[in-house]
């Protein structure tokens, strides 16, 4: 035990590991709950340890700043990480937090840990729309791509496109044809005459202007065909993909006819940008905007106690998200030991955080999917990828039965009720739908089992820092599905408190930080990315 | 180049588990999706209404897509758990609790 200030850090990413380390060196007992086994959350993936890999560093960028944070967090004495513990609830009590954790992997037993202050660095997770053919397997997450390569050294086949949009779909293409993967080509749905247009403003980092400049150069050496201004039409196959059909997107962003193509390709790693795990926040009643969680100058959110950093108040790439955990250590720091922190001491952080965040919010208007994507999307494609909904049911939905936003569509076909809860359909649905995708107000952060869930209302005895295990959980499997009439054997469901409206439960990956980079003309990582230096710390 | 040689792997000894009876070899450190992947599987579930097959699809534990029974517990993300040695692994039909 310690009589230190206790901050429970949720994300042992870029953001998380940041704020760690400017937290406990001002005298805070920091700890660091995270799901995966090692610490680096999505950008600092790391090939597993029993795979014994001599040179990790091979398939990732900006080496030297995980270094840096890995030492950091070597030499402090005040931090414990509790490794594969999945968040699926930060409880605020009247005097302090109590976050609770599924243990990994089985999530079956859960655990609490009592914190004076919580910081959210949740990170967040890929966007991807639909088109034909887009369930197949061989089409996976652009950044999923990543991820499995950079912990597992594994790559799903031989021939690759990679597609969509946005800056992470550099270095993923980058990556698998340094795996050895032939990337057939590079299709982004992106203008160059828009980048040329604000050349200006892109040249306010220059670093990741020659950073974008540098994979480029890597993918033409690897022959990869670049195909800026074009979409994936539809992916073809039975039992897994065995070829896309591609084609150029006019000025207003509706394929040309006539320009479509047929690649061969086992694997398509597709991605359209990143949105932010916010649940965690919404549950704690925190102020969010559009898709990300507020957080004032300090990273404070509006909830006293609960600050936030990195992709969930924001996407915006690794370095971002470590300015923006720095900051958010020193203020918590300073908060906890009743000093009003005085921000001239992390202005070098705040000036990243002000230049990376206008760079993002460019990158923003840039990389946009094609306007009409919806156009390519048949009724009979599937867009709820948990409950099998297709396009033509959410249409009918909308044109015939009056739904106009995700929640009535929801209610109407069970697009989003699924395991996912969502994550995966909702802006299709919101797209498909004709309206704007707005926070989805999950109770739980994650499925939970019944038994703890039962457990977790019983008056607690939560011990700093010792955490508590919680054997609540009977293989019950609760998922945050919801529970469809025909199935017969499921297992009981408990949503989490899921009324078969909106919310599910669902699990929110604390992964800690996604990949983000900042940006710059390019990459950001998403999972697990490369890019991204950061400053901050 | 493959990712083990370029990133310079020297894992542990490897070991066997089963996919539905058919024994194919794991790395130790790897998820049981991973070694999937290194095997040649891409799919290992049929989903509940229309049967149709899936695999990994975001690899970072949000899509639930990758469902998977492993000694006999149904519905484990296999981008997610780890492969031990001796695994039963076993292609998901629908919910899992059918068969």
């Amino acid at each position: 035990m310690t009589d230190r200030p206790r901050l429970a850090v949720v994300g042992a990413g870029p953001a998380g590991l940041a704020a760690s380390l400017a937290a406990t060196s001002r005298g805070i007992h920091v700890t660091l709950v995270d799901s995966a086994a090692r610490v680096g959350g999505q950008f600092y993936r790391r090939p597993a340890a029993a795979l014994g890999a001599l040179r990790p560093q091979a398939l990732h960028h900006a080496w030297h700043t995980w270094e840096r944070l890995r030492d950091g967090l070597a030499a402090a004495d005040s931090v414990e990480h509790l490794p594969d513990r999945h968040v699926w609830c930060v409880e605020r009590r009247s005097d302090d937090f109590v976050v609770q954790a599924l243990l990994g992997p089985d999530q079956r037993e859960s655990e609490s840990v009592r914190a004076d202050a919580v910081l959210l660095a949740t990170g967040g997770y890929e966007k991807v729309l639909p088109f034909p053919g887009w369930t197949l397997p061989g089409v996976v997450t652009a950044g999923g791509a990543q991820a499995m390569l950079k912990e597992g050294l594994v790559v799903p086949g031989r021939t690759a496109v990679v597609a969509g949009t946005g800056p992470l779909l550099l270095p993923v293409a980058t990556g698998l044809a340094a795996a050895g993967v032939e990337v057939a080509a590079l299709v982004e749905s992106a203008d160059p005459r828009a980048f040329a247009r604000r050349a200006g403003a892109l040249a306010a980092l220059p670093g990741k202007v020659a950073e974008a400049a540098g994979y480029t150069a890597r993918l033409l050496r690897h022959r990869v065909a670049l195909m800026p201004r074009h979409t994936v039409v539809a992916a073809h196959g039975e039992r897994r993909v065995e070829a896309v059909t591609v084609a150029a997107l006019d000025g207003e962003g509706r394929v040309e006819a006539g320009t479509e193509r047929r690649i061969p390709c086992d694997t398509l790693a597709v991605g359209h940008g990143m949105l932010a795990h916010t649940d965690l926040a919404e549950s704690l009643g925190c102020r969010v905007e559009g898709l990300r969680v507020y957080a004032d100058d300090e990273q404070r959110t509006d909830v006293p106690g609960v600050w936030a950093a990195g992709e969930t108040t924001g996407v915006g790439g690794s370095a971002l998200a470590l300015a923006e955990g720095h900051i958010a250590g020193r203020s918590i720091a300073a908060r906890l030991t009743g000093r009003a922190p005085d921000p001239r001491e992390w202005a070098p952080a705040a000036k990243s955080r002000r230049r990376l965040r206008a760079f993002s919010a460019l990158l923003d208007t840039l990389y946009t999917p094609s306007a009409h994507w919806t156009d390519q999307v048949t009724d009979d494609t599937v867009v709820c990828r948990c409950e099998e909904v297709s396009a033509g049911e959410i249409r009918t939905a909308v044109a015939e039965l009056g739904a106009g936003d995700v929640r009535t569509v929801k209610l109407l076909t069970r697009a989003g009720m699924g395991w996912c809860q969502g994550r995966m359909c909702e802006p299709a649905v919101a797209g498909l739908a004709g309206c704007e995708q707005t926070p989805a107000r999950r109770l739980l952060a994650r499925p939970v089992p019944l038994g703890v869930l039962a457990r977790a209302g019983e008056p607690q005895e939560v011990l700093g820092g010792e955490p508590r295990v919680d054997r609540g959980g009977e293989p019950q499997e609760v998922l945050g599905g919801e529970p469809r009439e025909d199935r017969g054997g499921e297992p009981q469901e408990a949503h989490g408190g899921e009324p078969r409206e909106d919310r599910g439960g669902e699990p929110q990956d604390a992964h800690g930080g996604e990949p983000r980079e900042d940006r710059g003309g390019e990459p950001r990582e998403a999972h697990g990315g490369e890019p991204g230096v950061g400053q901050g710390g | 180049m493959n990712p083990l040689r370029r990133a310079g792997a020297r894992p542990g000894p490897a070991f066997t588990v089963t996919l539905d009876g058919r024994e194919i070899e794991a790395l130790p450190g790897r998820t049981v999706a991973a070694t999937l992947w290194a095997a040649g599987v891409t799919s290992w579930r049929s989903t509940r209404g229309a049967g149709r097959p899936r695999g990994v699809f975001c690899g970072i534990g949000v899509c639930f897509d990758c469902l998977v029974t492993v000694n006999g517990r149904p519905n484990q993300r296999a981008c997610l758990v780890p492969v031990r040695p001796g695994d039963e692994i076993r292609t998901q039909e629908g919910t899992g609790h059918d068969d």
